[in-house]
């Protein structure tokens, strides 16, 4: 693997050796010494354009469990805010040697921009792109799923006959586009709910099942229920009329995490807005998998890094 | 040399005929003999059509002087078999007043690569607030007969049925940028389910096709011409065969690159391909060819758009709409349009040459390649193919969608009121096209 | 293509039951043995040799595995490979005297990585290494504790050994 770009381009094999290297990562938490020599001598930059403390957190941890120098470039502040390009940003620290860029971007396509436009020889890897794609936050969301499911037994298994539930700002949502890709090549169910206004044009072309009520959706028996965040900005752009009744239309409140089946785990991205997409009873449920997930992370970005990094560039072209 | 015999040109691509060109005019045609102070140019398989006229070109000049010139702009223009170009309204300062539209028609004479008729701005700085200064364009040397804000569309209701009102005092047409603004906000490429996959801001058809709806409607209300920029769905071609059918004073233009890319060409995210309005689907694209052949879109005009290497260099949201297709017109419409069997060269010459000079009320190009008429001429070798490269841009800007796609025609020569600016395929050096610009001037002054 | 078969799976039953009865022997105390296979061959052996060794002292030994994949100085020069899973017996570790076990002692790099591997789960009172075959050329100062059969070999030679629960075969052969 040169890049990871999107969910899209991986195949059902690579994903799950994906969560099965990502288990041996996660078995290193509990050792002695969680530190692994993996990546020494190796630079794994870091490339935020977008504020995001905990996925740039996550994956500086990552890089730092398996040795590697980790340079973190946050554009606040930077000469990025002051004019320079991408291009510019990505030579310059290709030029100091990195070996992958993890970048974060707020225009959709900035990641598969730096891996093929040719200004950089570097692995490259999205941590976010606009409204496209979070293929590593999807990895982990599956990864949370696997682990809930099958436990100590989850090495190999896909997540076939699994049915999840996505609510929410699918229209703007990286982490669901990435999900939609990743959990049907794993073979799961995967079922959208959201108003009309916050589903994007050609959802019908997707591999899922759409319903524009929630009651509909958790009606069926659902292994997992995955509540996006809705973003401030969208409540002054009109696409619901309120944060009252977008809470009571298509939040998870307490009734509707009562009524769930007992072995539904509840699963957010973060950071939650508590009251509107999902009430507090559901967040800090014993079937909550936030803060799993939130673990998780940091597994699956040390499994990615392995992949990416770790090998001759010849043999993984 | 003081005159031009073109050997053996197929005219319009039918009969075979020579041409002579005196003093700025075709002066005769027919089997000719070369006289001694003649310059002969073999035209043996080419095809002789009139000179090219842009109805929407973006020269960039005053105050986009790193994109483009009116020099850099008209030698692409010949370049491509332009002998003119209308330049549009949204420089810096806008060409709002008469004193911009002056200073860009007089740069384009004392250059001479081809005439440059600008284009007035329709709402002062293009703010869509109030009238620009209309009757001042129209009166002055560069007696402005279109205007536009294209790039924005004049979106208030009141303000185009006032606009189209006014401009008919001085014969004047409005050219409408078709976009409703609140449907596009921060709108990326074409809405579909590409978009949804992409993750870009969609951009529907409908916020194209309502503008043209509700102006076709103002336009028979208020009896003025309105003229339909860069037109790029099947909807919009529909609502403009509706308004002709009964009768309104409706044009329409298409660019070459709507008529042959899609909206396929996002998946890479180069923006290259990020235009305003944006590339649309396949059958989008199939509708624009089928009304350009049956006449219900007038003309194709290029939307030469240049802009520098950063401004396309970048991610998709952040990089600028447009792209250069001066020197690629022609081609393009060859591989679309002619070997598709849906258009002749004697139509060519009608959608790139008489039809804009109507539109525009350019004067000189009603009766193609006649004795007696102007001599704006372009010769094209049809059988040319080849792979296009930036190597093929003559502007200052490098920004063309076509790089790596093999298209058909070429341009041999292109001849502006009399003074070769293309010859052999290569565009003549500024000095010799001025000095010779400049003399036919004073000779046509006697 | 001519493979030389140097060990059947009859000399391979002795050799393991010989490094076996070697340990045991070797072991001062009553230092709890763990045996760790470098897999994937190597935590065969392992879990043979710990068999023997459970059939004469029930309940002194422990086997389990230790995959040095993210250990390896090679890395940068080979393609990715997945790891394979490390089980540590529940006891752990500590002041256990260690037996790594391999299939094929060659130029040491696989052993420093385990012994770097190790380090990170914690300290045990010694570490030995039994290997099935040492072919020599190290490339490092480390040598066997126990060894099934030296087999010098020149660098150019390919040693190969197959055992039944992985390929289905029980033979050490050497081909040109």
């Amino acid at each position: 693997m040169k890049h990871l770009l999107s969910t899209r381009d991986l195949d059902r094999e690579t994903a799950v050796s994906i969560l099965d290297i990502a288990e041996d990562m996660a078995r290193t938490a509990d050792r002695e010494v969680r530190k692994l020599p993996t990546l020494r001598g190796r630079t794994v930059v870091n490339l935020f354009f977008e504020d995001s403390t905990r996925t740039r957190l996550s994956f500086e941890s990552a890089a730092k469990r398996l040795s590697a120098d980790v340079i973190t470039f946050s554009a606040k502040g930077s000469s990025v805010s002051k004019g320079e390009s991408l291009k510019d940003t990505a030579q310059t620290l290709q030029a100091m040697g990195a070996d992958a860029i993890v970048v974060r971007h707020h225009g959709s396509g900035a990641a598969h921009l730096l891996a093929h436009s040719g200004w950089i020889e570097a692995h490259v890897l999205n941590a976010g792109d606009g409204t496209h794609e979070h293929p590593t936050q999807a990895l982990l969301d599956a990864f949370t799923i696997r682990q809930r499911c099958y436990g100590a037994d989850s090495r190999g298994r896909d997540l076939s006959g699994m049915r999840v539930v996505i609510v929410g700002d699918i229209l703007h949502s990286r982490v669901a586009r990435s999900n939609v890709w990743l959990l049907t090549t794993l073979g799961a169910e995967v079922h959208l709910v959201a108003p009309r206004t916050l589903l994007p044009s050609g959802v019908e072309t997707w591999p899922v099942r759409v319903h524009e009520h929630l009651e509909s959706a958790l009606a069926l028996d659902v292994d997992a229920v995955m509540m996006l965040r809705i973003q401030q900005e969208r409540m002054h752009d009109a696409f619901f009329p309120s944060a009252r009744e977008y809470a009571r239309e298509w939040g998870l409140t307490a009734e509707r995490f009562a009524a769930l089946g007992p072995d539904t785990m509840v699963m957010h991205p973060g950071p939650m807005n508590r009251g509107l997409e999902i009430s507090s009873a559901a967040a800090d449920s014993a079937r909550s998998t936030v803060l799993d997930q939130v673990t998780n992370g940091v597994f699956i970005r040390m499994a990615v890094l392995y992949l990416l990094v770790a090998g001759s560039p010849e043999a993984s072209a | 040399m003081t005159g031009l015999l073109i050997r053996g040109a197929s005219v319009l691509g039918q009969s075979r005929d020579d041409i002579r060109v005196r003093d700025g005019r075709i002066v005769a045609t027919g089997s000719l003999v070369a006289e001694l102070d003649e310059r002969v140019i073999d035209a043996e398989g080419l095809v002789a059509l009139p000179g090219f006229v842009d109805l929407h070109t973006h020269l960039r000049e005053p105050g986009g002087e790193a994109s483009e010139t009116v020099l850099t702009g008209t030698r692409a223009a010949a370049a491509g078999g332009f002998t003119a170009v209308f330049a549009m309204a949204n420089t810096s300062p806008v060409a709002d007043t008469a004193g911009v539209v002056e200073q860009v028609q007089q740069l384009g004479e004392q250059h001479g690569y081809a005439t440059v008729r600008p284009i007035g701005a329709v709402t002062a700085g293009l703010a869509g607030e109030r009238l620009s200064e209309i009757g001042a364009m129209a009166r002055s040397r560069a007696a402005v007969r279109v205007f536009s804000d294209d790039g924005h569309c004049v979106h208030d209701a009141l303000l185009m049925r006032r606009a189209l009102e006014y401009v008919a005092t001085f014969d004047g047409v409005i050219a409408q940028h078709a976009q409703e603004p609140r449907l596009t906000a921060g709108a990326q490429m074409n809405e579909g389910a590409l978009s949804g996959e992409l993750g870009l801001a969609g951009w529907p058809a409908v916020a194209e096709e309502a503008i043209i709806a509700r102006d076709v409607l103002l336009a028979q209300h208020t009896g003025a011409r309105l003229h339909v920029c860069h037109v790029s769905t099947a909807g919009s071609v529909e609502v403009i065969r509706w308004a002709k059918a009964r009768g309104i004073a409706v044009t329409a233009e298409v660019t070459p690159h709507h008529l042959l890319l899609t909206e396929e060409l996002a998946r890479g995210y180069d923006a290259h391909f990020k235009v305003n309005p944006p590339l649309r689907r396949d059958e989008d694209a199939r509708a624009l060819r089928e009304a350009l052949a049956d006449g219900t879109i007038d003309i194709v005009a290029t939307d030469h758009a240049p802009h520098p290497a950063e401004a396309k260099e970048c991610t998709w949201a952040e990089a600028a709409f447009g792209m250069v297709g001066l020197e690629s017109a022609l081609p393009v419409l060859q591989s679309t349009m002619i070997e598709t069997g849906m258009l002749g060269f004697a139509d060519i010459a009608r959608v790139l040459s008489s039809a804009p000079a109507a539109i525009g009320r350019l004067e000189g190009y009603a009766a193609p390649v006649q004795e007696g008429v102007p001599a704006n001429l372009v010769l094209v070798d049809p059988s040319a193919r080849r792979t296009w490269s930036t190597d093929d841009l003559r502007g200052r800007s490098a920004n063309t969608p076509y790089r790596g796609i093999e298209l058909a025609g070429a341009i041999v020569a292109t001849v502006h009121a009399g003074v070769p600016t293309v010859l052999d395929g290569v565009v003549r050096p500024a000095e010799e096209v001025a000095t010779a610009a400049s003399a036919a001037r004073e000779a046509a002054r006697g | 293509m001519t493979a030389r078969t140097v060990l059947h799976d009859a000399d391979i039953r002795r050799a393991l039951r010989r490094i076996a009865h070697e340990v045991l022997e070797s072991r001062r105390g009553d230092g709890r043995l763990v045996f760790l296979g470098i897999p994937t061959r190597g935590t065969v052996l392992a879990e043979r040799i710990q068999r023997v060794v459970d059939e004469i002292e029930p309940g002194t030994s422990s086997v389990g595995s230790l995959d040095i994949t993210l250990y390896r100085d090679d890395l940068a020069r080979t393609p990715t490979r997945a790891p394979a899973p490390t089980r540590i017996p529940d006891e752990g570790i500590d002041d256990a005297i260690v037996v790594l076990v391999d299939d094929v002692l060659y130029s040491g790099r696989t052993v420093r990585a385990a012994l770097d591997a190790l380090a990170d789960h914690g300290r045990p009172r010694a570490v030995r290494l039994a290997v099935l075959v040492d072919r020599g050329h190290r490339e490092l100062p480390i040598r066997a504790d126990f060894v099934g059969k030296n087999l010098p070999s020149s660098t150019s030679e390919r040693v190969s050994v197959r055992l039944a629960e992985v390929d289905g075969a029980e033979e050490v052969t050497i081909e040109p």
